[in-house]
């Protein structure tokens, strides 16, 4: 009886710590690529259409952000300050103070008829510390996942709910 | 270890690997590309040259714009988005980039191009240092993939003044 009943605990402990160290590998991974591309958000998914025909919904894109200066037809990702949704949008102004170095920025997205100034909250242009970086590559149709589990949140409990079940009952 | 979900889950992460590989494939493949794009731009006329009440130059013109841009596609390209950007210095800024125009280019039949146009966007500066300003056209190209890395690239057309007096 004692034998079993210190298998079973040791096999809970045993999954326990598989499952541990799925998720810190996960946020090992996650992080480094934060290191390494420089920005907080490495991977961002399109969610409208005003990169169209070049970026659909659906579409991520990965981000890198270096020192180099932002320059006109780069494609960058900037959050407006208090707004928490990042738009991906092109540059289509700059103008570099010669003194500071600072950059005022104007986007535009390039299926709107607009440029950003609307979006900007009511300052006339974009500074460098609103950009969270510039898009350098690009995979379609991988984000509607997460696009479907952001609208839909049901899925994302259903999802998180069946693999919970899975490890649990899973001989290993 | 031979059941449905064990075989079905090692069946979807060899085919999410192959997929991952075939799209880093196709990425380099773009490497292979030596383009070599052409281009020229002319500016027929100066229509109006004016100061803004709140002070900035403003100007609009009216450009010829033609180039090939055919080698830059490769069989992974989607598209490619070009602009014209008037490109300049002013005391109080190292570098002033302003897009007057842009287009997407869909296909490589499409990347022979002539066009005729006033400035989509408006030239405006931040200040009044146009007048008699030299500036540079300059035009960008940036190649969309259909999957993997983007490519971006220019070629500036230098030798453009502005007048030195409103009109």
């Amino acid at each position: 009886m004692d034998s079993i009943k210190s298998l079973q605990v040791r096999r809970t402990l045993h999954q326990a710590l598989s499952l541990g160290m799925i998720i810190v590998s996960a946020l090992i991974i996650w992080k480094g690529l934060m290191c390494i591309t420089g920005t907080e958000s490495p991977v961002v998914v399109v969610l409208s259409e005003s990169m169209e025909p070049g970026f659909r919904r659906g579409d991520i894109l990965f981000l890198h952000m270096s020192r180099d200066p932002i320059r006109a037809g780069e494609i960058v990702v900037y959050n407006v300050d208090g707004r928490d949704i990042p738009i991906v949008h092109r540059v289509i102004k700059v103008h570099e103070r010669r003194d500071t170095g600072e950059v005022d920025i104007l986007t535009k997205g390039d299926n709107n008829d607009d440029d950003d100034i609307s979006l900007y909250a009511g300052q006339p242009w974009l500074q460098r510390h609103h950009i969270m970086g510039r898009a350098v590559g690009f995979l379609p149709y991988v984000g509607w996942a997460t696009i479907i589990m952001t609208e839909k949140p049901f899925i994302k409990y259903i999802l998180i709910g069946v693999l919970g079940l899975l490890c649990i009952t899973s001989k290993d | 270890m031979h059941s449905f979900v064990y075989r079905a889950n090692a069946l979807l992460t060899f085919a999410v690997t192959i997929l991952a590989l075939m799209c880093a494939m196709a990425s380099l493949s773009d490497n292979f590309n030596s383009p070599s794009p052409t281009a020229e731009v002319q500016v027929l006329n100066i229509n109006w040259f004016q100061k803004k009440p709140d002070g900035d130059d403003e100007v609009s013109l009216t450009l010829n714009i033609s180039a090939n841009l055919q080698t830059l596609f490769t069989w992974n390209t989607k598209q490619v988005f070009v602009f014209l950007a008037a490109e300049y210095e002013t005391p109080k800024n190292a570098l002033n980039q302003v897009s007057l125009w842009d287009g997407i280019i869909p296909t490589k039949e499409h990347a022979q191009f002539w066009i005729h146009t006033t400035n989509k966007y408006r030239f405006i500066d931040q200040g009044s240092n146009l007048r008699g300003k030299g500036f540079n056209l300059t035009l960008h190209w940036h190649v969309m993939p259909k999957t993997g890395k983007m490519f971006a690239d220019k070629l500036a057309m230098t030798g453009f003044r502005l007048p030195e007096t409103y009109r």
